[in-house]
């Protein structure tokens, strides 16, 4: 090969970095290890975190994964392709996307989505600075601070170049969204208003008078949701959501210590041009066969550069591709089936552990679907942690989130997976507590 | 010739094999005593039917799903000479590792106690990709490339605004990956595009001639998206810390780099690196990437939180205390699953496995630059691990770069990256990694110089093409002018 090339080493190919700018001694990492002994490696790793029975959410959460999703998305047709840009030979990617959207579509009851984002976090942000874009003299953002607070850094984050003004509606004593306080805050100056239900605490919140009141003033409303409980639950569009995005995690995606996940968003028609993220369309090729197309782009950084509506590119593809076909295989009733037995169960753990342990309800006034929020007499992390130790996860400790006005207690979320003997367990937890 | 193969047929969409009734997985009922739904949710909030998912049993779901990917290329079937993509081979053990029980099943509010090996991986993963980049510190949390960027700016941004003045303007060369003006812009930024010199690289007289104090700092890919060397780097750093900015690497190319000369040793302050290119992960059809993001030590306190530490007694925590943090850019702690995979990649590469890699996928282009610089026209030379060619000589015969690219999907092998970078008239942007034989790159070459005769001598030919492709060229015009992108039952 250096032969062709013209070159008498395989130095001289890196000629133009200077050499006083090359590296004088090999790297400081460890040396190579064959395939068994890097498994080995981590196999000891893994062997160092525990498994434990799972009744933590805040916005994640332990369902089941049937098999046939991991079966389909390793195959090497799907986890080893590119970004779909050419087509020809992309079909099975666009065609998935397509279909991605279309579940999308019908969960949210919204016209429109995108191929994904990152997560429900950046996904929310991005729906804010596509509301601003949308708006045009419009830039202020009203988030209630029932919405998850993670979510909530994240846009912070987002915002500190393009400082849109962002301000926190309060909640009622209920744990839910304060209608009025909310009204206060939307005027003339609101591009959106960001709502969550099942909120942060899992509480359902009333998304019509949200709609109502920011479509009163002019404002979009942008709604965060738990996409399993769509099963049930009327969908955003339907409610007057303009945006709505969602953690698509519980879609199919083990939780795999917090990523990769799946970030869900949907709009209605006429943003379609503002909308963040690749979008699959279809079309027809010269034989007049139907095919799929990477479509809009020109929304996209890569066409518009300066001008792009965001600057994602990459995004979480393969999670896409798992909620879909996990999606396809619960199907209709299926979807049902998990939110509901996921109801069912909290409801069932709800009334246990109120009636049996000296834990209270922190919001006993309001509905809640699969999550709800405890009073602790002791710290919650210390209740967890006597959990850990006997395999169960009893929940997230409140006190780890400083953008809440609650100073602790303790979340817990089930899911289909939980059975009633999960339930005793954690009561013998909940029981010392 | 498009029905020659089976596969070449229009699939139905899984919303078109649905049947009302039919079901795929079992799911578990309640083994608790229920109540009517009613009575746990508001009524005024529940919806009349159900969400019209498709409705299939799991084999014809199975099927579906592998009838469509037999329509996609991918790395296990052919080459993928996609320039700026680094598609290499994925190792497939790193499947298995990112599957191991005790990663793939932690919730991520698990307390730090109970996920230790979690936290060693990501603590040890840091290590080698600071040792590789020659910084200080680094986040993990970034998802991808471009959210990597996105912390980059942020991070020009919370270190001007610490010392008064967060200034207003990035600059960026004219031959930058789209994303990087899209990243300043959501920064806050002005972007100001400087045009490249005529070796492709940035001319550091142009650049003094448009610092000042109202400079945030200079982000540059290298080697650049010409797959340049960015030779006068130490003078470009000189200048833009002289001026009180700061040097941020787009790190897309560091396969070409890495054990061979480090960002931080350039003079650059921040590099995001793409585990999910130059570390082996896969691409997934579009993702999940991850976009680690390494810095300088005068840097990491803006980094976003939490942040990894080892404690005294060598075990790991997150750290939220950082009151001069950018904040989260993540809901939890970024691809978590994807640092697995590089993580494995880089151990059973080792020491000297990194360097061999730039090493190779440096021989690897050299040699089709070689094979093709006399046909296809290299404006600016080869590059380091990509070249740019261009297509612009067919033009004689009516043919472009887009019917190059189209014609060697017929060959099994995927068209190089095309019409970027923005500098080169019909660019060709071919970067062939380390993971590919001799003999397969003299079959991407001879393909390439099949295809620059046939459009000489049979243009027509060439502009139809593909052939053997499930599809052909698709209107894409048709699809934009009248969105179609979901589904709609009847």
């Amino acid at each position: 090969m250096l032969r062709t090339i013209g070159a008498s080493s395989e130095d001289d190919l890196f000629a133009d970095i200077p050499e006083k700018l090359r590296l004088k001694a090999p790297l400081d990492l460890p040396p190579a290890l064959s395939e068994w002994e890097a498994v080995r490696t981590l196999q000891q790793l893994a062997g160092e975190s525990r498994q434990l029975i799972c009744f933590a959410g805040a916005g994640y959460y332990d369902h089941y994964v049937p098999a046939v999703v991991d079966h389909l998305i390793r195959r090497s047709e799907f986890y080893t392709a590119y970004t779909p840009y050419q087509a020809e030979v992309s079909q099975g990617t666009l065609q998935s996307i397509y279909e991605f959207q279309s579940m999308v579509c019908e969960l949210m009851g919204l016209d429109v989505a995108n191929a994904s984002m990152y997560d429900g976090a950046s996904a929310m942000a991005e729906a804010a600075v596509m509301a601003r874009a949308i708006q045009k003299k419009r830039d202020k953002i009203v988030v209630s601070i029932t919405a998850n607070p993670h979510y909530r850094q994240v846009l912070a984050t987002y915002n500190l170049g393009l400082q849109m003004p962002v301000e926190i509606a309060p909640r009622t004593a209920s744990g839910l969204t304060d209608p009025d306080g909310l009204r206060d805050l939307v005027d003339d100056k609101t591009a959106a208003v960001i709502v969550q239900s099942p909120n942060f605490y899992g509480l359902i919140e009333d998304f019509e008078g949200a709609a109502g009141i920011a479509h009163d003033a002019g404002a979009l409303l942008i709604a965060v949701v738990d996409p399993v409980s769509l099963a049930l639950l009327k969908s955003p569009g339907e409610c007057g959501a303009d945006i709505a995005v969602a953690e698509g995690q519980p879609f199919g995606i083990p939780l795999s210590y917090g990523g990769p996940v799946l970030g869900l968003f949907a709009a209605r028609q006429r943003h379609i041009r503002q909308m963040p993220g690749r979008i699959v369309g279809v079309t027809e090729d010269v034989d007049g066969e139907r095919g799929f197309v990477l479509t809009l782009q020109t929304r996209e950084q890569h066409i518009r550069r300066e001008k792009a509506t965001s600057n994602i590119c990459t995004n979480q593809g393969l999670c896409a591709l798992a909620a879909t076909i996990y999606l396809s295989t619960l199907g209709r009733d299926g979807l049902r089936q998990v939110a509901e037995t996921s109801a069912q169960i909290a409801h069932y753990a709800y009334d246990r552990i109120v009636g049996e342990t000296e834990l209270e309800p922190m919001f006993p006034d309001a509905p809640f679907f699969r999550e709800f929020a405890l009073k602790t007499k002791r710290p919650a992390r210390e209740i967890i942690g006597r959990g850990a130790e006997r395999g169960i996860l009893a929940g997230v400790a409140l006190s780890r989130f400083p953008h809440i006005d609650v100073d602790d207690g303790l979340l817990i979320a089930l899911t289909e997976k939980r059975s009633k003997d999960d339930v005793e367990l954690l009561l013998d937890v909940l029981k010392e507590a | 010739m498009s029905d020659k193969d089976p596969r070449n047929k229009t699939s139905p969409l899984i919303f078109e094999l649905s049947q009302p009734g039919r079901r795929g997985t079992a799911v578990p009922q309640p083994d608790v005593p229920t109540r009517p739904l009613e009575e746990l949710l508001p009524a005024s909030a529940l919806r009349q039917s159900p969400p019209a998912l498709p409705e299939v049993p799991e084999h014809d779901a199975a099927r579906h799903f592998t009838e469509i990917s037999l329509k996609n290329h991918h790395v296990d079937k052919g080459f993928y000479p996609l320039g700026s993509c680094t598609m290499k081979y994925n190792p497939k053990v790193n499947e298995l590792t990112a599957r191991l029980p005790g990663l793939v099943d932690l919730h991520p509010f698990q307390p730090t106690s109970a996920v230790q090996g979690a936290l060693r991986l990501m603590w040890e993963l840091g290590e080698m990709l600071n040792e590789v980049a020659g910084m200080d510190a680094i986040s993990l949390q970034p998802a991808a490339g471009a959210q990597g960027e996105f912390v980059g700016a942020l991070l020009f941004r919370a270190y001007h605004t610490a010392n008064g003045d967060p200034r207003k303007k990035i600059i960026i060369p004219d031959s930058a990956h789209g994303t990087n003006p899209a990243t300043v812009i959501m920064a806050g930024y002005d972007v100001v595009t400087l045009k490249s010199n005529e070796e492709g690289r940035m001319d550091p007289a142009a650049l003094e001639a448009v610092l000042g104090d109202d400079v945030a700092g200079v982000m540059l890919t290298n080697p650049n998206t010409l797959g340049k060397f960015e030779s006068d780097i130490e003078m470009i750093a000189k200048l833009v810390h002289d001026a009180g900015g700061l040097m941020y690497m787009d790190g897309a190319n560091l396969n070409a780099l890495m054990g061979i000369t480090r960002p931080g040793d350039l003079g650059y302050d921040i590099v995001h690196i793409n585990l999910h290119k130059t570390f082996s992960t896969p691409h997934g059809g579009g993702g999940p990437g991850a976009g680690p993001v390494a810095v300088k030590e005068h840097l990491a306190p803006f980094l976003p939180v939490p942040i990894l530490v080892q404690k005294g007694d060598g075990s790991y925590a997150l750290d939220w205390e950082r009151p001069t943090s950018i904040g989260k850019v993540h809901g939890f702690w970024g691809n978590f699953g994807v640092l697995v995979r590089a993580y494995t990649y880089m151990r059973m590469l080792g020491q000297a496995g990194i360097a061999e890699t730039a090493q190779a996928a440096v021989l690897n282009n050299a040699y089709v630059s070689a094979r093709l610089g006399d046909t296809y026209e290299l404006p600016y030379g080869p590059g380091l691990h990509e070249s740019v060619f261009s297509g612009a000589f067919l033009k004689q015969h009516g043919v472009r770069t887009l019917d190059v690219a189209k014609r060697l999907l017929d060959f099994g092998i995927h068209a190089p990256t095309v019409y970027f970078p923005l500098i080169v008239a019909e660019a060709i942007m071919s970067e062939p990694t380390e993971t590919e034989t001799k003999q397969e790159l003299d079959r991407f070459c001879d393909a390439m110089l099949q295809i620059a005769e046939e459009a000489a001598n049979d243009p027509e030919f060439v502009k139809q093409a593909p052939y053997t492709t499930p599809v052909r060229r698709l209107d894409e015009a048709r699809a934009n002018r009248q969105p179609d992108v979901r589904y709609r039952a009847g």
